[in-house]
C-alpha cells in the first residue's frame, strides 16, 4: 500500500482555472476580471455579529442541522423572497457553503453507477464531485443560441432521458444566464416524464437584473424530486464564511444530515452567528451590492457592443459570457493576460459547451473595469 | 428602465463619471444624460460637486480646522427659523447648516485656517446675532468619515486573482 491517489481521485483532472490562476499569480498589477466572488465584504453587521459571538465564547459545535434560530430564518426567508416553503426542524440543514450541500446530495442521494446529468458550462464542482461519489456524468452542453438556457432539445439530445438526477445552477456561473418561469416549466416537465430528481443550484438567486428569480421547487409536482442549494457567500458576500444550505422533502435532507453528521459535524458555528444577523438586519446592504452589480452590468454589456464583442444580455449572477474573438478563446485568455494585464477566463474551464467564449466578471469596482474594457477593447481592435 | 434618481445615485457615488461613463451604466444615451443632468442641475436638485477631502492626510503644515457649534436661538414673532439661518449661512466660513430637533436648535460646520479664526468667527460674528442666546463650540479633533467615505480603509481585495 502506498499513498497514491485512489483511482476516483487519479481520475478528475486539476481544475482548468488552476492554470489561469498560477499565470495570474506570477504578474503583478492584474486587473482581474476572473474572480468568481464579490468585491465587496460581508455587510459590517452581519461581521460584527460574527465579532460579537466570538466575544461571548460561542465556539462550539451546534445542532448536526444547524442553529435553529438560523433555519427558522432561512425558512421565513425563502418563503417571502422565493415562495419556497420549507419545514425548519425536518427539512433544511445547514452546510459549509452550497458546494457542501452538493457534495452530500451526490452522495447521500445517488448510488454509484447512477447517471447525473449536467448542465454545462457550469461551476467547476459538480462533474468532479459525481466522480467522488462514483456516480455517472450526462454531459448536458447548452448552447449560445438558446443564451445557455436549459431547454428540452437540449436534455434530449444529451441522453438525459436516461438518467437518474439533474444539476443545473440559474443564474448561472459561468454565463450570468436566468431561466424565466415558462423555461423551468418545460425543464420541470422533461424532469417528472423521465423521472429525475433535480438538484437546483440557486446560490446566484438574489442576483436577477431582469426578473425575479423562480425556483423549480416551486413549480406543480417538483417539490417532492427536488433539492434547493443556496447560501451566504454570493448575495451577502459572505464567501469565506463558508456558510450555506440544503432545502427539501425530508427523507433527503434527513439521508443528507447522515452524511454530514459524520463528516462535518456542523458548519462553522462563527459563520452562523453572522448569517442569522445578515437575515435579519442586511437586506439593505444585498439590495445595495445588487445595484451596483446591475450599474456594471450594464457598463459592460454596453462597452461590449461598442466594441464589436457579441454577447448575450446575460441576466444574472456577476458574469458576463462574451464570445471570443479568436477561435482558441485558451489561447485569448493567455495573450490578453500577458500582453494587457487582464485575467479573464476561457469558457471551456467551465466545462461543455463552453467553449469558444470568456468568461466576464464584473465583480470589480467600476474605475479597474472601465481600465479594463479600455484594455480590451485596444486588444482587439 | 433608469430614472432620474439612477443618475442622482450614481453622481451622489462618484460625481467625475463622466457623461459616456452614466450612459454605459444607465438605459440613457449620452445627449439623454446631459439633459437629465442639467435638469437636476436647473431644479436646484444638484447644487454642486465636491471631493471628500481628508485634509489630515494633506502632508503640508497648513492646518484645516473645523468646529461644530451648538445654537440656541430665541424667536419673536417677527423672527423664524428660517430668517435666522440666512444671516447666518451666508458667511462663507460656514459650510454647513442645519435646524435639528433636541436640546439645541441649530448644528453649524464652520472652517477656518486655525482655531483662532475659528473662535474669533464664532464670538465676532454668530455669538452676537441677536436671537442667538447660546453657543456651544466643538472643535473637530480627527475626521474618520465623511460624505459615506470612511478614512484609512484597509479594506483591500484579498482575493485570489482568479477563482472558479
Amino acid at each position: 500500500m502506498t499513498l497514491e491517489p485512489a483511482d476516483r481521485v487519479d481520475a478528475v483532472p486539476p481544475s482548468g482555472i488552476r492554470r489561469f490562476f498560477e499565470l495570474a499569480e506570477e504578474m503583478d498589477d492584474i486587473i482581474s476580471l476572473g474572480v468568481g466572488e464579490p468585491d465587496f465584504s460581508a455587510p459590517w453587521a452581519a461581521r460584527e455579529a460574527a465579532i460579537t459571538s466570538l466575544e461571548r465564547g460561542q465556539t462550539s459545535y451546534t445542532a448536526n442541522k444547524g442553529k435553529r434560530e438560523l433555519r427558522t430564518r432561512i425558512s421565513r426567508f425563502e418563503d417571502a423572497a422565493r415562495d419556497l416553503r420549507y419545514d425548519p426542524d425536518e427539512e433544511i440543514l445547514v452546510t459549509a457553503g452550497a458546494s457542501e450541500g452538493l457534495d452530500l446530495a451526490f452522495r447521500a442521494l445517488l448510488n454509484s453507477g447512477d447517471k447525473l446529468a449536467v448542465a454545462q458550462p457550469c461551476y467547476v464542482s459538480y462533474v468532479p464531485g459525481a466522480t467522488f461519489a462514483g456516480v455517472d456524468v450526462v454531459d448536458v452542453p447548452t448552447r449560445a443560441e438558446d443564451e445557455f438556457k436549459l431547454t428540452r432539445e437540449v436534455l434530449e439530445a444529451s441522453g438525459a432521458a436516461e438518467a437518474d438526477a439533474l444539476v443545473y445552477c440559474y443564474p448561472n456561473n459561468p454565463t450570468g444566464a436566468t431561466m424565466t418561469g415558462d423555461e423551468l416549466r418545460e425543464v420541470a416537465a422533461f424532469c417528472r416524464e423521465h423521472d429525475l430528481v433535480v438538484f437546483s443550484d440557486e446560490i446566484y438567486a438574489d442576483l436577477t437584473y431582469e426578473h425575479e428569480h423562480i425556483s423549480i421547487a416551486t413549480l406543480p409536482g417538483m417539490r417532492e424530486r427536488t433539492v434547493v442549494f443556496n447560501g451566504f457567500s454570493k448575495a451577502f458576500a459572505m464567501t469565506g464564511f463558508r456558510l450555506g444550505y440544503a432545502m427539501g422533502p425530508e427523507e433527503a435532507i434527513t439521508a443528507m444530515n447522515r452524511v454530514h453528521q459524520y463528516t462535518m459535524l456542523s458548519a462553522p458555528t462563527t459563520a452562523q452567528h453572522a448569517a442569522i444577523e445578515a437575515l435579519d438586519n442586511c437586506q439593505a446592504d444585498v439590495r445595495e451590492m445588487t445595484a451596483q452589480y446591475d450599474r456594471r452590468r450594464n457598463y459592460v454589456l454596453s462597452r461590449f457592443e461598442d466594441m464589436g464583442l457579441s454577447c448575450f444580455p446575460a441576466s444574472g449572477a456577476f458574469y458576463a459570457f462574451p464570445e471570443c474573438p479568436w477561435d482558441d478563446a485558451d489561447e485569448f485568455a493567455e495573450a490578453f493576460l500577458q500582453e494587457q494585464k487582464v485575467a479573464v477566463v476561457p469558457g471551456s474551464a467551465f466545462g461543455a459547451g463552453g467553449d469558444g467564449h470568456l468568461r466576464i466578471s464584473y465583480a470589480t469596482g467600476l474605475d479597474e473595469l472601465k481600465t479594463a474594457m479600455n484594455r480590451l477593447e485596444s486588444f482587439i481592435s | 428602465m433608469s430614472s432620474r434618481r439612477d443618475i442622482l445615485d450614481l453622481l451622489g457615488e462618484n460625481a467625475r463619471y463622466t457623461t459616456e461613463d452614466l450612459a454605459h451604466m444607465t438605459d440613457f444615451t449620452e445627449s439623454e444624460v446631459e439633459e437629465v443632468v442639467a435638469e437636476l442641475e436647473d431644479a436646484g436638485v444638484i447644487t454642486g460637486y465636491q471631493a471628500v477631502i481628508n485634509w489630515d492626510a494633506l502632508e503640508t503644515d497648513a492646518e484645516r480646522v473645523r468646529a461644530t457649534v451648538e445654537l440656541n436661538v430665541a424667536l419673536d414673532r417677527e423672527t423664524n427659523y428660517g430668517d435666522i439661518a440666512d444671516r447666518i449661512a451666508k458667511f462663507p466660513e460656514v459650510t454647513s447648516l442645519r435646524l435639528v430637533s433636541g436640546d439645541y436648535d441649530f448644528d453649524l460646520t464652520v472652517e477656518g485656517d486655525s482655531m483662532r479664526e475659528v473662535s474669533h468667527f464664532i464670538s465676532d460674528k454668530v455669538a452676537p446675532i441677536p436671537e442667538i442666546t447660546q453657543t456651544v463650540t466643538h472643535y473637530i479633533m480627527e475626521s474618520y468619515k465623511e460624505q459615506g467615505t470612511e478614512f484609512d480603509d484597509h479594506d483591500d481585495d484579498d482575493r485570489l486573482s482568479v477563482s472558479p
